[in-house]
């Protein structure tokens, strides 16, 4: 039972932090149909960004300073980075009416961010303490860390307050209406281009979030982004790209079978049946688990 | 006719340099990962052979000449492994190889130095084909001095089941060339005591939560998981075996004394036992002594990323040097011929070396050169003697 347990919270945990980053996905498609490739390597920059402002990388202790304050390096750092990706890689590409440039401007746009950071920074594997303590809690012969938790909770957090804020603001309306055609939004009079921009940036944010999040659990290197980007935009394709909690069910789905499949089939093919989710959801339902309509997909 | 005329000097310019570099240098090839997870590996390897290079200039360099390196990065990658090697032979006529780290990138790369008769030894990677590669080439070029996986498989099984006297293995790998072939090997070795593996698992580069694996083998019942694989995932390994409150002993391959496993193993760590070819704190020889002083000096790192990786590079490049004095020449086919039949002793960081190299034997590494090193409160130590 205990055993059953740990492999449910492993998977739940996993998948929350690929619903994260797939959440960065639906962000950016819904409001521009265009989807942010760089987006597992700007984890990655938050996850550096979090380690310099807060871990003395000689000793692997803190430094000093407050996890707080490393949130909001973060923020701003990956928000800033997010309207560059979007300025540089998918401006130009969209504005040229080009179907698909975005895509290798931003898979590239990701690729310059990595080996800046192996250049710039280093290439080694760091730890990073966890500000809630590493030693784990043990529920009912099951051993959770209390970082798990965190990245359980803010997942669903960082969900919920976007969808109000889409609903409900007028800031998110406004994103509301560009995802459902930019023309009218235009012609109501709402700016796309800073609709657009904004979306970009809360996704980067959200990413460089789950970076500083997930960097407890994974250490922090340049290469720490790579997979679960992938991972990721195969959990947004899962749930469907247009859906916010779509996310979070590709995500969840995903991390557990992952983990369960780790357990009882074997090791070796613990990616597999994700995959196969993948190809099936692609085959039989394009738009995805909670998608509402067909969409082009790449 | 300016631009004709900068244009003829620069050519002029550029051609005497390259000539010069010939008349009066020795260049020397060294390949391996500086970037990317295998760099603590590969860095530490170059810095030990960057070292053994500046002293033996300084010493006045090797038949009257300056010794100068051609770097190159491999990346971990299997295919760049093939183009640097290519480049280093076919453009820059390297005297001999040093290298690589990764036995993938090795195992893609050491065919071209057996064909153009170019003397290489690797210095680091534990799984690439050495004297295996007799059977193709009599005439072999490939030699190392690390400490093969045989050697290792032999060593983690006999710490395992004879020296702490464990009845039940579990063996843990990763899914690259280089875990699956430390698997077999210690496979191989079990079955040649009779015993069995009770469970056998995977894992891929960058996992980090190790819960399945570690779950199975508790249920089958290990006492003690023998693992294969490098740094950060070692260490989560031992990170995952605390959340599931299970604590067995680990006894790995070499790798989990570099810095990436120790620092993020964490007191988790404590316990974790690998063979060695060289231990910081505790080194065998006098010159592994000076080694460790000088290379702190040079490069500023404390403790030394990747120890092993450093006194392995800097003893090859000592014994290649070693080579082409008594070869007299610069001529590969010399060279190896004077590697295989070194008249002198050679006493290096990582041991002393009556011979290091035979005919038919190119394995400077030994069992009796290898000792276990265990870990303690982020150190590797020498274990403590009973």
């Amino acid at each position: 039972m205990a055993e059953v347990l740990q492999l449910l919270i492993s998977g739940v945990a996993q998948g929350m932090i690929y619903a994260l980053i797939a959440f960065g996905y639906n962000m950016t498609f819904s409001t521009s149909k265009t989807i942010n490739f760089s987006l597992g390597n700007l984890l990655m920059t938050g996850g550096v960004v979090g380690l310099l402002v807060y871990m003395n990388t000689k000793t692997g202790e803190p430094n000093g300073n407050s996890f707080f304050v490393a949130l909001v390096a973060v923020v701003i750092v990956c928000s800033v980075l997010g309207a560059l990706v979007y300025k540089v890689a998918v401006e130009p590409s969209v504005k040229r009416g080009s179907d698909f440039a975005w895509v290798l401007a931003t898979l590239a746009f990701g690729i310059i961010v990595k080996n800046a950071v192996e250049q710039l920074w280093s290439t080694d594997d760091f730890r990073f303490s966890s500000p809630l303590g590493s030693e784990p809690l043990r529920i009912a012969g099951a051993g959770i860390f209390p970082q798990e938790i965190l990245i359980i909770i803010v997942s669903i957090l960082i969900v919920t307050a976007v969808e109000l804020f889409r609903r409900k603001s007028i800031l998110g309306k406004a994103i509301q209406a560009v995802s459902e055609d930019k023309m009218t939004a235009g012609l109501m009079g709402i700016n796309q281009n800073f609709v657009i921009l904004f979306s970009f940036m809360l996704s980067t944010a959200i990413a460089g979030v789950a970076g500083v999040l997930i960097a407890p659990l994974t250490f922090v290197s340049a290469t720490m982004g790579t997979v679960l980007g992938v991972k990721a935009y195969g959990a947004a394709i899962i749930g469907g790209l247009e859906s916010g909690f779509g996310m979070l069910a590709g995500g969840l789905l995903l991390g557990l079978s992952e983990s369960l499949t780790a357990r009882y089939i074997s090791t070796g093919y613990k990616d597999t049946p994700g995959f196969v989710i993948l190809i099936l959801i692609i085959l039989f339902k394009p738009s995805g688990l909670f998608g509402k309509k067909a969409i082009k997909k790449v | 006719m300016k631009f004709t005329c900068i244009a003829a000097a620069m050519i002029s310019a550029t051609v005497s340099f390259s000539s010069l570099a010939f008349a009066d240098d020795i260049k020397i090839g060294v390949y391996g990962p500086f970037t990317g997870g295998s760099a603590p590996m590969g860095v530490s390897m170059r810095n030990g052979v960057q070292l053994a290079v500046e002293q033996i200039n300084a010493a006045g360099g090797v038949l009257g000449k300056k010794i100068i390196l051609v770097e190159r990065d491999d990346e971990a990658k299997n295919e760049r492994g093939g183009q640097i090697m290519q480049e280093l032979l076919d453009k820059e006529h390297v005297v001999g190889v040093l290298g690589p780290a990764n036995t993938g990138v090795a195992n893609a790369s050491t065919r071209y130095p057996q064909e153009h008769k170019i003397p290489q030894i690797i210095n680091v990677s534990a799984g690439a084909k050495v004297n295996e590669m007799f059977a193709e080439f009599p005439e072999n070029y490939v030699f190392r001095i690390a400490a093969n996986d045989d050697v290792q498989s032999k060593m983690i099984v006999q710490q395992a089941l004879k020296v702490s006297g464990f009845k039940k293995p579990a063996i843990l790998c990763d899914d690259t060339n280089y875990g699956q072939n430390g698997r077999e090997k210690i496979e191989g070795v079990l079955k040649g005591l009779g015993v069995a593996a009770v469970f056998t698992g995977k894992f891929k580069i960058k996992d980090s939560d190790m819960t399945a694996q570690l779950q199975q083998a508790k249920a089958a019942g290990a006492d003690v998981v023998l693992a294969y694989g490098i740094g950060p995932e070692l260490a989560a390994v031992v990170n995952s075996m605390d959340r599931i409150g299970w604590k067995v002993p680990m006894i790995a391959s070499w790798t989990a004394s570099m810095s990436n496993f120790t620092n993020n193993a964490g007191k988790n760590g404590n316990g974790t036992m690998m063979p060695q070819t060289f231990i910081e704190s505790a080194p065998t020889t006098t010159a592994g002594k000076k080694f460790v002083a000088a290379y702190k000096a040079k490069f500023k790192e404390d403790p030394i990323t990747s120890a092993v990786s450093a006194a392995q590079g800097y003893d090859s490049m000592y014994l290649m040097k070693m080579a082409i004095e008594q070869a007299g020449s610069t001529d590969g086919s010399k060279i190896r011929l004077a590697l295989e039949g070194l008249k002198k002793p050679y006493e290096g960081a990582t041991g002393n070396f009556k011979q290091a190299f035979g005919a038919k034997d190119h394995e400077a590494i030994k069992d009796e050169n290898v000792l276990m090193g265990v870990v303690k409160d982020g150190l590797v130590v020498a274990p403590t003697k009973k």
